[in-house]
């Protein structure tokens, strides 16, 4: 007799939440497709299609920084503060210069790697929660613009301004940077000590105490490079209307709107579990909604209902099966003999 | 069980330590926690290659020495030595670097990982910067066969491998680090009988690679089979240390508690008598269990046997409406009821001591009253006043040692823990008790003390069925004991009956009499 047989029991394959998020996606497309086809229009016309990835390449931006941060187990709530106050710096540092460029943008993403780096400090040394410490440094942020801004300020060359407006075919240039920035995250969650780790103190910050890990480390890269992706989502606004703008992050309601694309994508809100790939699904399937209805001429107050629906319904399904899963660990079978 | 020892990996083992001297000595090691001493200037020595069994009731000291030759805590007098140099390890991680390694009892794991990343967490293998996911799941896949163990695979989800599996990871982390002393804190308490043989096979293994084993154990029939040499400890002192051979089960448990095993198992107080039907079912089933003909009488302790994933847990979730009966029937006292959720049950007079009292049992962080009028308050909000003055008397029956009723349970040990939760059922005067696991993890003064009890609540009338996976519990408390296997009763038997029969219908290899009828 082997020692091995009498405890191994079946597993199932069980579809990846990444899956699923893109077989939901497939699915919003094909209603969208039907949808927008009976009211006369072609949902596959390349300006749609450029409408749609336009629509991603920003959410997706702070979506992807967001996963990190939620991998870790925080949040980040002042995204949209960062992202306004980047704009304005960018703009405000370039005043139309093309060779501002490069300072605006330094500026700027320092400035974002500074909230990031705040953000992560009271997080891991203040021990303040996640949700609490970035909704205060959010308010400082918002005080400031508040205090020194009534409108929009400082202006963006034509030169920076042709990022947000010009594209490969279909494909926005700024859709082609999120696309790669996403890989290039994806690769440092799985190809770096630091990526590992991410996932680590999410899962469990005791566990990952005992094994020797730096806790405070993967936090606070996370909230810098979130901040940072938010930072780089205001330069992208910024080049899109020309100007900085105090409102800009607030108004697009990106802190609330890529915790819900983090989550839809299949990332466990409390952290340890999850992937980009699953997130930039979710910002898809977003982004596809939102041209569908407006498309549809849906309804404006019933968009809102929609993307909750979906976002709870998600959300449930994805509980679901971590019950299912849980509880299948009590029932596994026996291999008898 | 073939286990074959590599030759290859016993000579490659250049850290292999001389065998004839103490890897791992505690001196006069002594720890107070707030002023409270509980270990008083403790003494033993681990031989390489040898498993070390360190016994003793809850509160006697284990877990804190365990933990101070881990690393957890620093000790505050004495000296320990390690591989014959004093250490003195300020954090776990040390320990384990040194070649120390502990299994704790609730793993250090991430469920949502994988096996290999679990194993080499903090210290991944890297090529030319960058992780090497393949090489990482390489090394977890070669340590695992030398363990013999070629059934989980090394990118498995931890989160997707049963207890078992997951306390072998731990043991598989521990020898990434090369360990040379590997800890073990009741590494069988949440296993099932042919879990605990495969463990033993692995400490076996490791043995043979002259790794020394600290084990922990309740269970007296292990220290027996499994160790070389002994530690009691009773009340943070050292009471006896030699070899096994010294020992009879007796004389062990005469050390652990002054009280001999023949007391172990009260018998049914004079009196008792088994009455009318309290509870049956009749073809209940639902996605768990299938087939359930199950009666309880007044005044009965009916014991579940199985092996783990068996359906036992389920079966006491099912009667109990926490995962209730999709088919069948379920008569109480005569009538017939429809128990959907552990509210209707409960307001039905059944209770259940679930198998996981710190996840399923305890508000962890609230006082031992609002943990014991938890129950009451939620279901009887009219009767909490009355209940609360009968808490006190309740906990002080139970003899639970604790600070006040404002104490919270975290900070209570496991046998106390468990008489909180009993109080907490006994507040609402069941009918029907359901009882998963019941000793699991408590020290042998509490296992008595819940035996005892089991025994009063039969003579006032109580329907008992106790779930178990210790043999000799079910052989010892029940008036009728019922197997199960894959989700059904596949045996019922006399009271008395031997393990062999009891396993035997457990694997499936017996013909039961229900199975005769079906």
């Amino acid at each position: 007799m082997s020692i091995d047989a009498s405890v191994r029991p079946k597993r199932r394959v069980r579809l990846d939440s990444t899956v699923i998020v893109y077989i939901a996606l497939v699915v919003v497309v094909v209603v969208g497709a039907i949808l927008v086809n009976t009211a006369g229009r072609n949902f596959f016309s390349t300006g749609n299609i450029r409408d749609i990835l336009t629509g991603m390449s920003v959410l997706g931006l702070v979506a992807i920084g967001q996963t990190l941060v939620v991998l870790t187990g925080s949040l980040d709530l002042s995204v949209p503060y960062v992202i306004s106050l980047s704009s304005l710096i960018a703009a405000e540092t370039m005043r139309g210069n093309p060779n501002n460029i490069a300072q605006g943008v330094l500026f700027a993403l320092a400035f974002a790697a500074v909230a990031g780096l705040a953000n992560g400090l009271v997080v891991t040394k203040l021990k303040v929660n996640g949700f609490i410490a970035t909704l205060g440094v959010g308010l400082i942020i918002k005080g400031y613009l508040d205090t020194n801004y009534k409108g929009s300020s400082g202006s963006v060359p034509t030169e920076f301004q042709y990022i947000g407006a010009t594209g490969l075919g279909p494909v926005p240039i700024s859709t082609i940077i999120m696309l790669a920035l996403a890989t290039l995250v994806f690769l440092f969650l799985r190809k770096t000590r630091m990526g590992h780790h991410i996932y680590a103190v999410g899962g469990s910050l005791e566990v990952s105490r005992l094994s020797g890990l730096r806790t405070a480390r993967p936090v606070i890269v996370a909230h810098i490079i979130c901040s940072v992706m938010a930072g780089l989502a205001g330069l992208l606004l910024a080049s899109r209307l020309g100007v900085g703008s105090p409102t800009v992050g607030s108004q697009g309601g990106y802190d609330l709107l890529s915790i819900a694309a983090v989550v839809l994508g299949g990332t466990l809100l409390a952290g340890g579990r999850g992937s980009i790939w699953g997130t930039i699904g979710g910002v898809a399937i977003f982004a596809v909604l939102d041209s569908v209805m407006s498309a549809i001429q849906f309804n404006p107050f019933l968009k809102d209902v929609v993307r909750g629906v979906v976002i709870v319904a998600a959300v449930a399904i994805y509980t679901g099966r971590g019950l299912e899963r849980r509880r299948a660990r009590f029932s596994t079978k026996e291999v008898s003999r | 069980m073939d286990i074959e020892i590599n030759d290859d990996l016993r000579n490659s083992d250049t850290r292999r330590p001389r065998m004839n001297t103490p890897i791992l000595e505690a001196r006069d090691v002594s720890k107070s926690f707030f002023g409270v001493e509980v270990l008083h200037g403790v003494s033993m020595q681990l031989m390489p290659g040898s498993v070390h069994g360190l016994v003793g009731e809850n509160g006697a000291g284990k877990s804190t020495l365990m933990k101070i030759f881990a690393g957890v805590y620093q000790r505050d007098g004495g000296s320990v030595l390690f591989d014959g140099a004093e250490v003195d390890f300020t954090h776990p991680i040390k320990a384990m670097h040194a070649g120390l390694a502990t299994v704790f009892q609730e793993f250090n794991l991430l469920p949502e990982r994988s096996v290999a990343e679990n194993v080499f967490l903090g210290r991944e293998p890297r090529k030319v910067g960058f992780v090497d996911n393949r090489g990482m799941s390489r090394a977890t896949g070669a340590l695992l066969a030398e363990l013999g163990i070629d059934f989980i695979d090394p990118d498995a989800l931890v989160a997707s491998l049963s207890v078992a599996e997951q306390q072998i990871v731990e043991i598989t982390k521990a020898l990434s680090f090369d360990a040379r002393v590997i800890s073990m804190d009741e590494p069988t308490a949440a296993l099932a009988d042919h879990e605990v043989e495969l463990l033993h096979a692995i400490i076996e293994r490791l043995k043979a690679r002259g790794v020394a084993i600290l084990y922990v154990s309740h269970r007296l029939k292990e220290v027996f089979d499994l160790c070389d040499t002994v530690t009691v400890l009773k009340d943070g002192a050292l009471v006896w240390s030699g070899a096994t051979t010294e020992l009879t089960p007796d004389s062990l448990v005469r050390m652990m508690v002054g009280r001999s095993i023949s007391t172990f198992f009260p018998a049914a107080i004079e009196g008792t008598k088994v009455g009318e039907t309290r509870l049956s079912v009749m073809g209940g089933g639902n996605g768990y269990v299938d087939a359930i003909d199950l009666t309880l009488r007044a005044g009965e302790i009916v014991g579940v046997a199985g092996l783990q994933g068996a359906g036992r847990t389920e079966l006491a979730e099912a009667i109990f409406g926490a995962v209730p009966f999709t088919r069948g029937t379920t008569i109480l006292d005569g009538e017939k009821v429809t128990i959907r959720s552990a509210r209707r049950a409960v307001k039905s007079g059944i209770a259940l001591i679930t198998e996981d009292r710190k996840a399923q049992g305890l508000a962890l962080r609230q006082s031992v009253l609002d943990n014991a009028l938890l129950v009451i308050r939620g279901v009887f909000a009219s009767r909490t006043a009355v209940v609360r003055r009968e808490v006190p008397g309740i906990l002080s029956s139970l003899e639970i040692s604790f600070r006040g009723l404002n104490q919270e349970v975290q900070f209570l040990s496991g046998g106390n823990q468990q008489k909180v939760v009993l109080t907490k059922w006994l507040a609402t005067k069941p009918r029907v008790v359901i009882l998963d696991e019941p000793t699991r993890g408590i020290d042998v003064g509490a296992k008595v003390a819940v035996y005892s009890l089991m025994r009063e609540l039969a003579k006032e009338g109580v329907a008992i069925l106790m779930v178990s996976s210790e043999l000799p519990e079910v052989i010892g408390m029940s008036d009728r004991i019922l197997v199960m296997h894959d989700g059904r009763i596949t045996a019922e038997l006399e009271p008395g009956s031997s393990e062999e029969t009891i396993l035997s219908a457990a694997t499936g290899t017996l013909t039961g009499p229900l199975e005769e009828v079906a």
